[in-house]
């Protein structure tokens, strides 16, 4: 009897990494699964942007002085060129705000990933109050870059009155499924798709960080005595974030 | 009750150097989007490759610190590390093949 229990001992002290009774990536299931997730959740968007970049590239490129350009179906538009609205710009004198807008949408997000990151931080230290004013912090982010997105959706969809025509001829003001005053129709299409699916994350983003705010507030994090739960949904949020820094790039910037 | 409870509690103090670590990298990503403002306006139109090459690795870069940092993958475990870069490796064929795809249909498709 005691030569088994001794046997058994030494057995499981020889044990390797992988053979049970430890975990190997020094990580819970539940954040390994987040992680696995957001991988799959990164060839959804990878697939998105790159089929975008497919039927850019079948597209004819304006390759010419910039300066010269009009929104025609003939050539895919320059991003700069139709992302040029700033809210208000008008009424201070200004004609065109070039990607602005969407770098402050950026910078927005950016801002609440760092305000996230020290809501983990806290929850790390069972700081209570910390991660209650980091996640208020998170949620107002999230929620203004939604405000933008909106405003900007609703811009693109409205449209800028042209002087007349594009270079066809057509008069199409703002976009719809069909047909847009920008480019190709299938520029309208990949817009709605693109920063709809991120808008749909940064959504659910918002929702999943909500929750996460009332149980600290409530105390249910710190009577189950670690704040786990905020560094899950934090690697969801900073994915939202991650994605849209190349969102940023390969439709706004190239 | 619930004070009771709660009132074993210790918070621990701030780590000063790991706050400042991550305001840096906020930092760090606020002067890289800057900057990629001031290469797409200041480069000229006729060097649109180049701009993109530079868009891109500078996207790499912002994409490693929040990667990295914001999501501590560069902390962990390095079995975690690959799991998670190395499937990436489908996401680079696809984007090569599919855009080179393209340009091919835009070869054959009557202008």
């Amino acid at each position: 009897m005691s030569t088994s229990t001794a046997t058994t001992v030494a057995t499981a002290s020889k044990r390797g990494l992988w053979d049970g009774g430890q975990s190997p990536l020094k990580a819970s299931y539940g954040k390994l699964m987040m992680w696995f997730f957001l991988l799959s959740d990164a060839f959804t968007f990878s697939a998105l942007l790159i089929a975008y970049g497919l039927v850019r590239s079948a597209h004819t490129a304006f390759t010419a002085d910039p300066e010269t350009f009009l929104f025609s179906q003939e050539y895919w538009p320059i991003p700069e060129k139709v992302f040029e609205a700033f809210p208000g710009m008008h009424a201070l004198g200004i004609d065109s705000a070039p990607l602005v807008f969407v770098g402050l949408m950026t910078f927005i997000l950016i801002m609440s990933s760092v305000t996230m990151v020290l809501a983990v931080e806290a929850g790390h230290r069972m700081d209570k109050a910390a991660v209650t004013k980091w996640m208020l912090w998170t949620l107002l982010g999230g929620l203004t870059f939604l405000g933008c997105q909106a405003w900007e959706w609703a811009h693109f969809i409205h449209g800028v009155p042209m002087d007349g025509f594009n270079a066809e001829g057509n008069e199409i003001i703002g976009a719809s499924l069909t047909e847009n005053q920008y480019g190709p129709k299938s520029f309208a299409g990949f817009f709605f798709f693109i920063t709809g699916f991120h808008g749909t994350h940064v959504f659910s983003g918002v929702l999943l960080n909500f929750l996460i705010f009332y149980n600290t507030v409530t105390g249910v994090y710190e009577r189950r005595g670690h704040y786990e739960m905020v560094e899950k949904v934090g690697l969801y949020w900073h994915f939202v974030d991650l994605v849209w820094v190349f969102v940023f790039t390969f439709f706004y910037l190239v | 009750m619930a004070t009771e409870e709660t009132s074993n509690i210790v918070v621990q103090p701030a780590d000063k150097a790991k706050i400042k670590k991550l305001w840096m990298t906020a930092g760090y990503l606020g002067i890289i989007t800057a900057a990629e403002f001031a290469i797409a306006f200041s480069l000229p139109y006729t060097m649109h490759d180049l701009k993109v090459a530079i868009f891109i690795a500078m996207t790499i870069v912002k994409a490693f610190y929040i990667v990295a940092e914001f999501m501590h993958l560069k902390h962990e475990v390095k079995v975690l590390i690959w799991s998670i870069l190395i499937p990436m490796i489908f996401v680079v064929w696809l984007l090569i093949a599919l855009v080179y795809e393209g340009a091919a249909i835009h070869e054959v498709r009557p202008q």
